[in-house]
C-alpha cells in the first residue's frame, strides 16, 4: 500500500500500514491512541467514533486507505480544546458514567455537538445520539452532561 | 465495631502484610480481593478505609485484585461487596490505628485515651506527637492480627455517605484504563476455532492448505481446541475464517430451540426440588383463587467492550490478565485444565467494561491461557468478537414462574404457592467440580458438565432468589424444576429475582383486583416488614399514586426485597402505549441501610432500573436451530437514548441499619411497575416478556 498523509490530532501522520486496516485499529495499534475503542466492527455501538473532518464517524468500518488529505479528531484531543475541557469537566461533575467503555465515543460525538450553535435541542442531542449504545444505564447523566456543556459553550440553556 | 470478633477473611488470612502496606510515605495501601467492573466498589471501599484509618481518601490507595500474596476474597457478586468487604476495611482500619496508637502512646509514655489519629497522624490534646503510621511504617505489620490486638474504636465518618467522585472514572474517559487496552511488547493475538455445538469432535483438519494460505499465521490445536495466532488481531482474524473452512467437525444432533423458547424450556428434562415444603392443599372454599405463569427468555449479558485476555507463560508462571468477577476460581479452573499447580498460575485482574454477572470474560481467559502454554514466552491476546460476546458467552437463565395464590373473602391472601421452571443461574468456574470454561471440554470432553447446578437456598438461590413474597400470604410452597439442556446459562445481575418480582408483583395486582382494593393498599395491608412498607410508602408519595396519571399514561407499581435478605426497592412507572410501551417517568425508593456513596449508589439504581428496562421492552436471545442467532447488535437490540425515561429517586431508611448492596435492587421492581401498568393498560395480565412492539400489537388485538 502507498504511503498517504493525514492528520490525528493536529499532528501530522504519515501512513503506510502493511495489510488494509480500519481507522480504529490504526489509532489504537499503530499509533497507541487507545482512547478510540472497539465493541463491535459494525458500525451499531458508537464506541469507535472519532471526528473526520469535523464530522462524527464510526471509524470500525472506514479503511485507512481512504483518508488521504483528512483531519481526524479523537477523544484525546479533548484536553487541548476549549470545548473538549468543558465537556470533561461536566462529565466528572456529572459523574456521568459507570464502566465507562462508551463515553470516548460519546465524547467525540458530544464535542461536534456542542460546536454547532444552531440547535441545543433535547431532540438534536437525542438524534445525535442515536448511534451510540450505553449499557450500564448512565443515559441520563450523559445527556445531562452533555446539555450542561451546551449551556456552557453557547451561552445559553438547551431548548425541551 | 468491637474488638473479639475479626471478619472472616481476616481469620483466615491473618498475616497484615498481605493486606496493607505502608511503603509509600503519606498514603496507605489496602489491597482488596474485590474488582472494579464500573459498580464503584473500589471508591466505596476507599471511603469506608479511609473513615477507618482517619486518613483523608487522597491518602488511601485501594489496589484490586491478584491471585498471587495477595488477599482472596472470593466473587465480586450477588451484591455482597459493601455487606462483606466493608466489615474487612473497617477491621483492617481499627486494628492497624489501634497499634499505632498502642505504640505511639508506649513511646511517649501516656494512656491510649489521650490520643487520636488524625490523617494519619497521632494528635495528643489535639498538638501533633510527631507520631505517624509511616514512623512506625513495618513494625505495625509484623505480628499476625489476633486476639492480642486492641482495635480503635470508630472514628467520626469523614467520607462514608459523601458522594466522593469514582476514583476510576475520569481515567476511562479516555484511553488506557481498560484491559482491551493492554500490551505487550511481542505480543500476538489470537482467535479460537469454536466448536461448532458443544460435543463436536474434529474429523479432519487440511493443515497444508492453510498453511499455504497464511504462512505468516500458526494455528495451535490441543485435543479438539484449535486457534490462529498472528502478529495483528485482524491477520489472526483472517488466517481464522480460513481454518474454519479447512477444519471439519463430527457434530452431535441438538435439538433446535425453536421460536417458542416457554414451550422449549416446557420440554427439557428437569430435576425436581422442594424450597418451601408447604401443604399442596386446595384453597378454602369462598377463597378466590388466581393461577398464572409469568415467563423471561434467555438475556444476554451484551456488554459494550468485548470479552479479553491476555497470557503469558514464562519462568514456569503462566499469568494470565482478566476481567473475571471470580479470578481465584478462574486461576483454579485453568491450572486444571492446562495442566499447572495452582500455585503456577497467576491471574491479574485488568478492568473491563460492564460487567453484569457471568459472562464471556472466564472463557477468554483460558482461550488466552491455552494457546500462551502453547507459544512458550510470548504474549498472547484474544479479544472476542460481537459475534462471539452474543453467540458463545453464557446467556442469563430463561425462566417461567407459576404462582397459584388465594385471597378469601375479606382480601387477606390465604394461600401461595410458586413453582419455576429454569435454567441455571450459576455455572461459574469451579463450580459442581467442573471448570465450567467454554474451551476446556474441546480441550478434553472429561470437563463437560453433565447436569447444571444452581445456587442452593442457604446461600440466596439462584431461580428461587427473592421468590419468597415480601407479604404475609398465608401458607406458602415453593418448588423448582432445574433444566439441564445444551444451551449454556449462568449468573445475570439479579439472577431469579428479576422474573420471580415480576411474577409476584403480577399476581399481588391481580389480587387486589380480585379483593377490590387499591393495588398499593393493598401490599401495605399485606407487608408486616415495616422498612418494605417506608419504602412503598414513599413511592407512592414521590408519584402521588393516588393522583390522576399524565393524560394518556397508566401507572403501576412493583415492590421488592432483593435476597429476602437484601435491599427493599419500590417502583411506579408511568407508560404509554404508543407503536411501542413508553416508559415516560419512573418513581424509586430504596432502603439500602448506611448509604456510603450517595451518587454511586444512585447511579447503581438508576441504571438497574434502565438495564431492567431494555430486558423488559426489548430484549430475547433467539435462535437458529440450537444456537443463539444474533451475531451483532441489529439481532440484540437494547435500549437506546431515546427511549430512555425520567427517573426520580430516593434513599429512605435509617442510616443506623447496615449498609446493603444496591446493584441488584431495582430490576425486578421495575419489570413488576412496567408489566402492571401495560396490564392495566390493555386490561389483561400481561404475564410475557419482552414487551416488544410485536407483543404488545398482539395484546391490542386480543
Amino acid at each position: 500500500m502507498q504511503s498517504l498523509n493525514f492528520v490525528v490530532n493536529g499532528s501530522s501522520c504519515e501512513a503506510a500500514p502493511s495489510d488494509p486496516c480500519s481507522l480504529t485499529e490504526y489509532l489504537r495499534d499503530d499509533l497507541g491512541l487507545k482512547g478510540t475503542r472497539l465493541g463491535c466492527a459494525q458500525e451499531k455501538c458508537g464506541a469507535c467514533v472519532v471526528l473526520i473532518d469535523g464530522q462524527p464517524r464510526h471509524s470500525c468500518q472506514i479503511e485507512v486507505g481512504n483518508l488521504a488529505g483528512c483531519s481526524i479528531q479523537t477523544v484525546e484531543s479533548l484536553e487541548s480544546t476549549a470545548e473538549g475541557r468543558v465537556l470533561l469537566a461536566q462529565f466528572d461533575a456529572h459523574q456521568a458514567g459507570q464502566c465507562g467503555f462508551c463515553l470516548s465515543g460519546i465524547l467525540v460525538r458530544a464535542l461536534a455537538f456542542v460546536r454547532q450553535r444552531e440547535d441545543g435541542s433535547r431532540g438534536a442531542l437525542l438524534r445525535a445520539l442515536e448511534g451510540h449504545l450505553c449499557r450500564c444505564g448512565a443515559h441520563p447523566r450523559i445527556m445531562a452532561a452533555i446539555e450542561a456543556s451546551w449551556q456552557a459553550v453557547n451561552g445559553r440553556k438547551v431548548s425541551a | 465495631m468491637t474488638a473479639g470478633v475479626l471478619a472472616p477473611p481476616l481469620v483466615a488470612q491473618p498475616d497484615p502484610a498481605t493486606w496493607l502496606s505502608l511503603a509509600s510515605s503519606d498514603r496507605v495501601v489496602v489491597r482488596t480481593g474485590k474488582v472494579e467492573y464500573g459498580q464503584g466498589v473500589l471508591t466505596a471501599l476507599t471511603q469506608i478505609a479511609a473513615d477507618a484509618l482517619c486518613l483523608d481518601t487522597g491518602q488511601v490507595e485501594l489496589q484490586s485484585a491478584h491471585t498471587h500474596a495477595w488477599p482472596n476474597e472470593g466473587f465480586t457478586v450477588g451484591s455482597t461487596s459493601i455487606e462483606e468487604s466493608g466489615p474487612v476495611m473497617r477491621a483492617l482500619g481499627s486494628l492497624l490505628r489501634g497499634r499505632l496508637l498502642q505504640a505511639a502512646a508506649q513511646a511517649l509514655g501516656v494512656a491510649v485515651q489521650v490520643l487520636e489519629v488524625r490523617a494519619g497522624r497521632v494528635l495528643m490534646h489535639g498538638e501533633p506527637t510527631g507520631w505517624d503510621y509511616w514512623r512506625a511504617g513495618n513494625s505495625l505489620l509484623v505480628t499476625p492480627f489476633g486476639p492480642q490486638d486492641s482495635p480503635a474504636p470508630d472514628g467520626a465518618a469523614a467520607s462514608v455517605g459523601l458522594s466522593l467522585p469514582r476514583v476510576d472514572l475520569r481515567a476511562k474517559f479516555s484511553g488506557g484504563a481498560f484491559i482491551q487496552d493492554l500490551e505487550f511488547p511481542d505480543m500476538r493475538h489470537a482467535v479460537v476455532l469454536r466448536q461448532p455445538i458443544r460435543g463436536a469432535r474434529i474429523k479432519a483438519f487440511d493443515s497444508q492448505r492453510f498453511e499455504a494460505r497464511h504462512p505468516a499465521a500458526k494455528w495451535v490445536r490441543r485435543g479438539d481446541f484449535m486457534a490462529c495466532v498472528g502478529e495483528s488481531e485482524r491477520a489472526a482474524r483472517a488466517a481464522h475464517e480460513t481454518l474454519r473452512a479447512r477444519v471439519q467437525w463430527d457434530a452431535p444432533q441438538v435439538d433446535d430451540v425453536g421460536d417458542d423458547v416457554q414451550h422449549w424450556l416446557g420440554k427439557q428434562p428437569a430435576v425436581e426440588t422442594v424450597a418451601i415444603a408447604g401443604a399442596d392443599a386446595p384453597a378454602a372454599s369462598g377463597d378466590q383463587v388466581v393461577e398464572a405463569t409469568w415467563f423471561r427468555p434467555f438475556i444476554a449479558h451484551a456488554s459494550i467492550g468485548l470479552s479479553c485476555s491476555l497470557a503469558w507463560f514464562k519462568d514456569d508462571v503462566l499469568h494470565v490478565w482478566s476481567h473475571s468477577q471470580g479470578i481465584y476460581a478462574l486461576r483454579d479452573a485453568i491450572a486444571r485444565v492446562v495442566g499447572l499447580a495452582a500455585d503456577s498460575v497467576h491471574v491479574h485482574h485488568a478492568q473491563g467494561a460492564g460487567c453484569y454477572g457471568h459472562n464471556g470474560a472466564d472463557d477468554a481467559a483460558l482461550d488466552a491461557a491455552l494457546v500462551a502454554m502453547a507459544e512458550p514466552g510470548v504474549p498472547i491476546r484474544v479479544q472476542w468478537s460481537r459475534d462471539e460476546e452474543l453467540r458463545e458467552a453464557p446467556l442469563g437463565a430463561t425462566m417461567s414462574v407459576t404462582i397459584r395464590a388465594a385471597v378469601d373473602p375479606k382480601g387477606r391472601i390465604s394461600q401461595w404457592q410458586t413453582h419455576i421452571r429454569s435454567t441455571s443461574h450459576l455455572m461459574r468456574p469451579g463450580w459442581w467440580g467442573k471448570p465450567n470454561l467454554l474451551a476446556a471440554p474441546a480441550v478434553d470432553p472429561q470437563w463437560q458438565t453433565e447436569r447444571d447446578g444452581d445456587i442452593p437456598e442457604e446461600r440466596g438461590g439462584g431461580a428461587t432468589r427473592s421468590a419468597r413474597p415480601v407479604y404475609a400470604v398465608g401458607s406458602q410452597r415453593l418448588t423448582l424444576a432445574l433444566v439441564t439442556s445444551h444451551v449454556r446459562t449462568s449468573a445475570l445481575r439479579s439472577l431469579g429475582t428479576f422474573a420471580n418480582i415480576l411474577a409476584i408483583e403480577g399476581m399481588m395486582d391481580e389480587l387486589a383486583e380480585r379483593a377490590g382494593q387499591d393495588a398499593a393498599q393493598f401490599r401495605l395491608a399485606h407487608l408486616d416488614d415495616p422498612r418494605g412498607a417506608a419504602v412503598l410508602r414513599r413511592v407512592m408519595d414521590m408519584s402521588d399514586w393516588g393522583g390522576a396519571a399524565a393524560q394518556g399514561t397508566v401507572r403501576g407499581i412493583g415492590l421488592g426485597r432483593y435476597k429476602s435478605t437484601g435491599a427493599w426497592c419500590a417502583v411506579v412507572a408511568e407508560v404509554a402505549l404508543e407503536s411501542e410501551v413508553e416508559v415516560r417517568r419512573c418513581w424509586c425508593s430504596v432502603d439500602g441501610g448506611l448509604i456510603i456513596n450517595p451518587d454511586g449508589a444512585r447511579n447503581q439504581i438508576e441504571g438497574g432500573i434502565i438495564q431492567a428496562l431494555s430486558w423488559t421492552l426489548l430484549e430475547e436471545v433467539r435462535f437458529e436451530g440450537p444456537r443463539p442467532l444474533a451475531s451483532g447488535w441489529e439481532g440484540y437490540p437494547i435500549l437506546r437514548f431515546g427511549q430512555v425515561p425520567s427517573i426520580q429517586t430516593e434513599f429512605v431508611g435509617a442510616n443506623e441499619n447496615p449498609p446493603l448492596g444496591l446493584g441488584e435492587a431495582s430490576q425486578g421492581p421495575l419489570a413488576a411497575a412496567v408489566a402492571n401498568a401495560v396490564s392495566r393498560a390493555v386490561g389483561q395480565r400481561v404475564t410475557q416478556l419482552p414487551l416488544n412492539r410485536d407483543r404488545l400489537m398482539r395484546l391490542l388485538t386480543q
